[in-house]
């Protein structure tokens, strides 16, 4: 690596976090630590009812005789669940119009590009805003409602909606399935819920924006999908969270029911706080997302992960109906220190089913970027098929991409393929876009925007254009 | 336009490559360079346009009268130097279409100007794509991924169109080219040419030159030009070979 390469590959390293203000806006907020208590308070200051006090309790239970999971590729400090806060929230949430709203709060969302009024109207996505604890604003519900189409804070959703909740809360994520869903199904506090009624079309994009803003608290959100049966839906979820020197722990579970012929478009741009240039502070984002397909059903996982110090997460699908369909698309991206050990498991239960898995790992700095799926085939899955690719890319000399892709099949009929590789951006790629008078800069963001095309081109049309940019600027400059 | 006075170049392994090498191109000039193979042809190309694996050590070289020797190479292309690959490379997944919009406005903003619209850059496209005989479709698969070889030559001389550059180094584009396609790349490069633009055509044959007619031809060999004239020195070289200087 040349000289002028080295230099360059520094400058990107000091690259700010764009996102890394944090807004006066007044919260209240529990004192740290996890207890019955706290977990009773929680549950009080949502004024949940009893049964859901309950679930909680149990949950916790669980997690006191759980372990956290030390498999992954990832150099994790310990984390001390007593010294972070499980509730914080903007003090006034829920408005009925904007102008109630805390021009705090207003102030973040514009930083954020995101406007909860006219602009996203026209661009037809309705959003739910998530800030710290709590949802605060949910928007076009009434147009939703009109089609059937339930779209709200499962704060809200436990309230109204209590039987949906009871019957499909914890049925794709169970509170046992590992450290962090336990811990989650303990201490949620909000998230987003959406209900999609049969044979309906989403018209719209719904989207959830998460936002970490208090020091010292987690974010615990859980989201719950339904499909009814034919039904259509395209879900997109966006993270930011202030610059802080400590860690801030993020460990949401979102769970998915696409029933018979229904459809879930779910994906993710995620860009946590990524840590300083030495490796301080950054989100730890240890997320449990899965989703269930019945008969001719189909779920599509895109996410393009730029953020957090360390991401441990995989979305899976479980494809139990005959006929149904499992995608996952994803894009990590790491620089300086972070580490992400990311990936999926495609569980082929029924008959004739089928998943597909493209990962694109870019990995530049002191980064480590890992590469984790399983793809099992059961004795029952006659006919499945799984295509998976893994491909990384590596930026400079100190960085590190590892891939583990686990194979199970047990039914001849199965037809596996994985391919797999490896690459740099080559001299001559650069020289080549240089000479056409493209700056290094940019040169790179083009080549890694080429390398992760098939993914980007999944994500809906409005936030493809932001991914692209989100990768330039996670990017700028690294070179190998 | 172009000034090169006693060039001598050296591999970034040190091994040297051209010896003291002079060179004048003005503007309207069209110069081709023939030579042996491993005389040092792809080298001055590479030099020119500044490609980091080459190091001059000494001599001067001058483009539009200013000393380039130091610039980088985007400098050097938005200010209108321009070179034709004689391997280009790929680039997965980005559009021909999209890689030579960016290029353009890429250049359009390093030189203070504001970016091409859309429309404008489409019709600028279409007239180019015309000229070569290039299929919309081809402009938007990847940059020279699975490009035929005269694919990728076609794909080098509608960059060329589209960047109307001030010197053109075409560096063995013609190498594996059919009569037809070898046609189509000439009448792009006559085309371009005027008085104001000028080129330096790289080649081992003198087929080329009966479609892109040079005003002066060069003969290099072990890093030094050593003979200089007219179109009648390729015609020479093409029947008695190199050993005839």
């Amino acid at each position: 690596m040349s000289e002028e390469k080295n230099k360059t590959l520094k400058e990107i390293t000091k690259n700010k976090y764009q996102y890394g203000f944090v807004s006066k806006i007044e919260t209240e907020k529990f004192e740290p630590g996890l207890n019955e208590k706290i977990i009773s308070l929680i549950s009080n200051k949502r004024k949940e009812p009893k049964w859901m006090l309950d679930y909680r309790l149990k949950a916790y239970k669980i997690l006191q005789n759980m372990k956290v999971p030390d498999w992954a590729n990832l150099n994790i400090k310990p984390i001390d669940l007593q010294k972070i806060i499980y509730f914080a929230a903007p003090k006034k949430n829920q408005y009925k119009s904007l102008d109630e709203v805390d021009p705090e709060l207003l102030k973040t969302f514009n930083k954020l590009g995101i406007s909860i009024d006219e602009q996203k109207k026209i661009a037809g996505v309705a959003i739910d805003v998530v800030v710290d604890s709590v949802s605060v604003a949910t928007t076009f519900q009434d147009t939703l409602k009109k089609l059937g189409i339930i779209f709200c804070s499962m704060s809200e959703a436990i309230k109204n909606h209590p039987d949906l909740v009871k019957k499909y809360l914890g049925s794709v994520v169970p509170s046992n399935d590992n450290y962090f869903a336990a811990l989650n199904a303990a201490v949620f506090t909000d998230g987003s819920f959406c209900y999609i009624p049969e044979g309906v079309k989403c018209p719209m994009e719904l989207s959830t924006y998460f936002r970490i803003n208090e020091a010292g608290t987690g974010q615990f959100e859980r989201t719950l999908l339904i499909a009814q049966k034919g039904s259509y839906v395209s879900y997109l979820e966006g993270c930011t969270a202030p610059m802080r020197d400590e860690n801030q722990l993020h460990a949401a579970v979102v769970e998915l029911v696409a029933l018979d012929g229904a459809e879930i478009k779910y994906s993710t741009v995620q860009n946590w706080y990524p840590g300083d240039d030495k490796g301080n502070g950054g989100v730890y984002n240890f997320v449990t997302k899965r989703g269930v397909c019945y008969k001719n059903s189909k779920i599509s996982w895109t996410q393009i992960e730029t953020g957090s110090a360390i991401t441990w997460k995989y979305p899976s699908c479980v494809l139990k109906g005959e006929n149904s369909i499992g995608e996952f698309f994803s894009v990590a991206v790491t620089n300086n220190f972070q580490q992400a050990d990311t990936g999926t498991k495609m569980i082929h239960l029924g008959k004739n089913t089928k998943s597909t898995i493209i990962s694109k790992g870019v990995c530049a700095g002191k980064s480590n970027g890992s590469y984790r799926g399983l793809v099992k085939i059961s004795k029952s899955a006659d006919n499945a098929r799984n295509f998976s690719q893994c491909d990384s890319l590596l930026m400079g000399q100190n960085c590190g991409a590892h891939t583990f892709p686990y194979i199970e099949s047990n039914n001849k009929s199965a037809i596996i393929e994985h391919e797999a590789t490896t690459s740099k951006i080559s001299d001559d790629q650069l020289f080549y876009c240089k000479q056409r008078g493209i700056p290094e800069e940019e040169a790179i963001g083009l080549i890694v925007n080429g390398y992760c095309k098939d993914v980007l081109k999944k994500l809906p049309m409005e936030f493809a254009v932001e991914a692209q940019k989100l990768l330039e600027i996670s990017l700028e400059g690294s070179v190998g | 336009m172009l000034k090169i006075k006693n060039l001598k170049v050296n591999t970034e392994t040190e091994i040297s490559i051209l010896k003291g090498l002079n060179l004048d191109v003005n503007e309207g000039e069209v110069h081709a360079i023939m030579g042996p193979n491993g005389s040092g042809k792809s080298t001055l190309a590479s030099v020119i346009s500044g490609d980091p694996k080459y190091v001059i050590k000494e001599g001067v070289l001058e483009f539009l009268g200013e000393d380039v020797s130091e610039m980088d190479p985007e400098e050097r292309a938005a200010i209108g130097l321009f070179l034709s690959f004689q391997y280009p490379v790929e680039i997965p997944g980005i559009s021909l279409n999209n890689f030579i919009k960016t290029a353009l406005n890429q250049k359009q903003k390093s030189l203070g100007l504001e970016p091409f619209s859309a429309k404008e850059i489409l019709a600028r496209i279409k007239e180019n794509a015309n000229a070569l005989k290039i299929n919309l479709d081809f402009i938007k698969r990847s940059v020279n991924v699975g490009f035929s070889g005269g694919e990728k030559k076609r794909a080098e001389i509608f960059q060329m169109l589209m960047l109307n550059p001030k010197l053109s180094i075409l560096d063995e584009t013609d190498s594996g080219l059919d009569i037809d396609a070898l046609k189509i790349v000439a009448s792009g490069v006559n085309k371009l040419r005027s008085e104001n633009n000028s080129f330096i055509i790289i080649t081992h044959y003198q087929r080329l030159l009966d479609y892109i007619k040079p005003d002066f031809v060069h003969v290099l060999s072990d890093g030094k030009i050593i003979k200089s004239g007219g179109p009648e020195i390729a015609k020479m070289l093409e029947e008695k070979g190199y050993d005839w200087i």
